[in-house]
């Protein structure tokens, strides 16, 4: 009867993991494209990477190097990519309950608290395979990441004009898909298009790197505004 | 100070997951800091997708990058995985740039 229980558990977790290494691949490969997007916007190989290593969490370095290759200065784009960072304190709060950390291994683990490694985690029935997805997930997405940084970030700088291959017009197409899957949502379409217009009426006004940090602004507006109409 | 900025962002970046995992659920779990917290990558990737296809220093401009965004939509349309869509868009502004010249 427990064996019959162990066997079950193994393949709950084999199931797991197998899942959490697709997810770690799918994820992990396309960081060529900001590889070779972070030299194309004006940073050496060795700060593409570093910025993957140190930073790790997609939108918000894509967000770093879009205000840099728009000409905005690097504390701007480390500012807009911190407040793209903010959905991850949110991903933790739903996280720790269920991976039921100590003090010394939650600081360890916080890096791994990306979309990803959430999405595969939460979902599980138990802490084991909670801690599974999470893990698993986390740092096959982190060792992958970082290797094919390096490899777009060789490639993109040894190209020549990024414009010659569309680079700069791939930039855009990455934050879209980022935030294709939340614009089902009628009431994000309608804030995306409010923060749009807001960043493009202020570009010929402000610095580099303000229009985009004012969009910011639109979603804490709208988050105070849209406050009686949304309440479940 | 490119160095620095990368730093502030890693160690920020950091920080706001620890918290994540550290405070107690009730000090964030309020209705307008979820809702916020929630259309903030709204707001600043649709800000960010305007200001990197739709302008050049402080002009506003419309060029091959929208050739670009327009591919990326119909590819994101058809579900067709993340570097499909980079790449799409990519190639359709180095084909037009190729064929007009620009």
């Amino acid at each position: 009867m427990s064996e019959a229980r162990d066997d079950a558990a193994a393949h709950d977790r084999r199931a797991v993991v197998r899942d959490s290494l697709g997810v770690g691949i799918a994820t992990g490969v396309y960081g060529a494209s900001f590889g070779a997007l972070g030299v194309t916007s004006g940073l050496t190989v060795l700060q593409t990477c570093a910025m993957s290593l140190l930073v790790f969490t997609g939108a918000t370095q894509f967000a770093f190097i879009g205000v840099l290759a728009s000409g905005g200065g690097p504390m701007s784009g480390a500012l807009t990519g911190l407040l793209l960072g903010t959905r991850n304190t949110l991903y933790g709060l739903r996280l720790a309950p269920l991976l039921k950390l100590g003090r010394a291994r939650r600081l360890a683990s916080a890096q791994l608290v990306i979309d990803e490694s959430t999405a595969m985690a939460v979902t599980r029935p138990a802490t084991e395979l909670v801690r599974t997805g999470f893990y698993w997930t986390g740092l096959s997405v982190f060792v992958l990441w970082n290797l094919f940084t390096f490899l777009g970030a060789v490639g993109g700088s040894t190209i020549g004009d990024p414009r010659d291959f569309g680079l700069d017009a791939a930039v855009g197409a990455a934050f879209l898909a980022l935030l294709w899957p939340r614009l089902r949502d009628g009431r994000n379409v309608g804030v995306g298009l409010a923060a749009a217009a807001v960043a493009l009426l202020l570009v010929p006004v402000t610095a580099a790197g303000v229009p985009v940090l004012a969009a910011g602004g639109v979603a804490l507006l709208a988050g105070v505004l849209l406050r009686t109409r949304s309440e479940p | 100070m490119t160095w620095l900025a990368i730093v502030v962002a890693g160690v920020g970046c950091w920080a706001l997951k620890a918290a994540g995992l550290s405070v107690p659920p009730r000090v964030l779990e309020r209705p307008l800091v979820e809702r916020v917290a929630d259309l903030i990558p709204v707001a600043l990737l649709s800000a960010l997708i305007a200001v990197q296809v739709f302008t050049t220093g402080h002009r506003l401009t419309v060029d091959a990058r929208a050739l670009g965004l327009g591919v990326a939509v119909v590819l994101l349309l058809l579900r067709a995985p993340f570097l499909v869509v980079v790449f799409g868009a990519a190639l359709a502004a180095a084909l037009v740039r190729l064929a007009v010249g620009g």
